[in-house]
């Protein structure tokens, strides 16, 4: 099944200069090995085409059940350079969470997702 | 030596709540209360000022804030530490002294961290073939030399921690590391010593918890934003700091807002760079050891963090001026809402055209349709209204000009039910870029005075 990020994340996003880093945190432990495995840097770096013009690079803290990722020249030159009303990427981070997933069934089943309708889940049109 | 201290957050920003530090004085016993200023662009802002009027250059906030707080920290013998010295300390503790005069406090002991100002001495550095390139493209200082104005290393704790000791109730700072100011007490009431990486690491970690205010207590928090109670009286961040260097994170009694797991994740992520890298002057601290617990409500213990040997080099926040900005905004109304807003784009844009003026960027977003997630929005059939947001960048400050009165034009000359321009025409802003470079820590030696 489909699922938008959001319904298995929670995060915050921040800038360095023209870098935003998106920090991504499971919900559950059991969805950190899953989003380990589906969010590569490659798969968020076309996730956020039009937006991250540099590399996306990508870290991991199991101990959070977490994912910090850097999204390089992504604010259009950095805070007081930009020309972006979002200056700092603070809204960057919900913007990762519309990512659309595929989750394998069983998984869907075993973490009780496939009778719950979650309001966030809303397919984009 | 104390079982524990109480290190409190009055503030995450210039700007922030005003009525915080007060809360933290009056809402329950701390030791310490710890203030951060400055983001990089207010050093920029405050050199501004200091070069207009030489009694400028810190945070004016504090002046009002020490006027009701004074009585209560002499009485309570609380200790107070912040930058608000900006790119002044000398002034700011003048206007201090002033101020605890007037109020009767005749014996209060102020001390002033300084020193990192480094602009003097920039030509002399860059002779000695210290190259200040930049961090990230790596190119040389001197690209930008004759365009600088401010030029401030990040000192760490430990200069903070000498005012401490030679008996200072307040302290006021420059550019220190807003985590600097949450260790430093630690580091001397339990006598940690430079080589303690683990427990310093812990306090940087606590530093980083609570430098940014109420962004740990329920501010800004994705993950249950609507649950958080009692907004509008959120509980700032406390620290209760343990020799061990663990610690707790909590928040006065009675107060709104939430610490638990997922706030203090929230938080933690915020800036991250490489977790198992996080560079401070005094230590390196590894994110991926942090260890975190509910121990009861609106508590979250800390432990089990892990630092290493820091780098020999300080890092400097360098701004200088890179042109002019300006961004315009008209709003229109239903219906074709985002298509009047897409014509009047398509119009001025032509105009730019037309008189020929060159920008380094022109840069549009719709405010109600894609401004904060781009091209990852999702369509919405016939909003009720939408904000143009147009901008330009460029070197020359006339054109810039010329691009402010064009938007005004619009509202005359382009598509109907426009509204929104009561505030006039767009200003352009200066452009204050920075540039982040490291400086060996042997050549820049921090400055304490306590009076």
């Amino acid at each position: 099944m489909k699922v938008q990020l959001i319904n298995l994340a929670h995060g915050r996003s921040g800038d360095k200069g023209d870098t935003v880093n998106v920090g991504i945190i499971a919900y559950k432990p059991e969805y950190y090995p899953f989003l380990k495995r589906i969010l590569t840097p490659a798969r968020v770096k076309h996730h956020f085409r039009g937006i991250c013009k540099g590399k996306v690079e990508r870290f991991e803290l199991p101990n959070l059940w977490a994912l910090n990722f850097l999204l390089h020249k992504s604010l259009g030159g950095g805070g007081t350079q930009t020309l972006r009303h979002d200056a700092q990427g603070k809204t960057l981070s919900t913007a990762f969470l519309r990512m659309e997933v595929e989750i394998p069934d069983h998984l869907a089943v075993k973490w009780g997702l496939v009778d719950e309708k979650s309001k966030h889940r809303r397919k984009r049109k | 030596m104390k079982n524990f201290i109480r290190i409190a957050a009055g503030q995450g920003f210039w700007g922030d709540r005003f009525d915080a530090p007060i809360k933290q004085i009056h809402g329950g016993s701390i030791d310490y209360l710890v203030m951060d200023y400055l983001a990089e662009v207010t050093m920029s802002i405050l050199q501004k000022q200091k070069m207009r009027d030489p009694q400028q250059g810190y945070a004016r906030d504090i002046i009002p804030l020490m006027e009701e707080i004074l009585p209560e920290l002499v009485n309570k013998d609380i200790k107070v530490i912040t930058n608000a010295g900006g790119v002044n300390p000398i002034a700011c503790r003048q206007a201090l002294f002033e101020l605890a005069l007037r109020m009767g406090f005749n014996n209060l002991k102020i001390g002033i961290v300084y020193g990192d100002d480094i602009m003097p001495d920039i030509d002399q550095l860059l002779s000695a073939g210290i190259e200040l390139r930049h961090m990230d493209s790596n190119e040389p200082l001197e690209k930008v030399r004759s365009k600088l104005y401010s030029a401030n290393v990040y000192f760490g704790a430990q200069p903070v921690v000498e005012t401490l000791r030679q008996g200072a109730q307040i302290v006021i700072t420059g550019r220190v590391t807003d985590t600097g100011l949450t260790l430093a007490p630690m580091i001397y009431e339990f006598n940690w010593s430079e080589h303690d990486y683990h427990k310093l690491a812990s306090g940087i970690v606590a530093g980083h918890l609570i430098e940014c205010g109420a962004q740990v207590s329920g501010g800004n928090f994705l993950a249950d934003w609507q649950n958080i109670p009692d907004m509008a009286h959120i509980g700032f961040p406390i620290i209760e700091a343990y020799p061990s260097g663990e610690f707790t994170i909590t928040k006065h009694e009675g107060t709104g807002g939430l610490i638990d797991l997922r706030t203090v994740k929230e938080q933690l992520v915020y800036e991250l760079g490489n977790p198992r890298e996080y560079i401070t002057p005094e230590v390196i601290a590894d994110f991926t050891s942090i260890q975190l617990e509910q121990e009861a409500k609106n508590r979250v213990r800390v432990t089990g963090v892990k630092g290493k040997k820091p780098t020999p080099y300080y890092k400097v926040s360098i701004s200088y001026s890179d042109g002019w900005i300006s961004v315009g905004k008209l709003t229109y109304a239903w219906p074709h809402a985002l298509e009047k807003a897409k014509k009047a784009d398509q119009i001025i844009r032509q105009r730019l055209k037309d008189l020929k003026l060159k920008f380094d960027e022109i840069h549009t977003e719709f405010i109600g349709i894609n401004a904060c997630h781009g091209p990852l929005s999702h369509p919405i059939p016939d909003p009720n209204e939408v904000v143009l947001h147009i901008g330009v960048r460029g070197s020359n400050l006339s054109q810039v000009e010329q691009f402010s009165r064009e938007i005004t034009s619009l509202v005359l000359c382009g598509p109907p039910t426009v509204t929104g321009f009561g505030s006039g025409r767009s200003r352009p802003k200066e452009v204050v870029a920075f540039w982040p470079a490291l400086l060996p820590k042997k050549l820049v030696r921090p400055v304490v005075d306590v009076q």
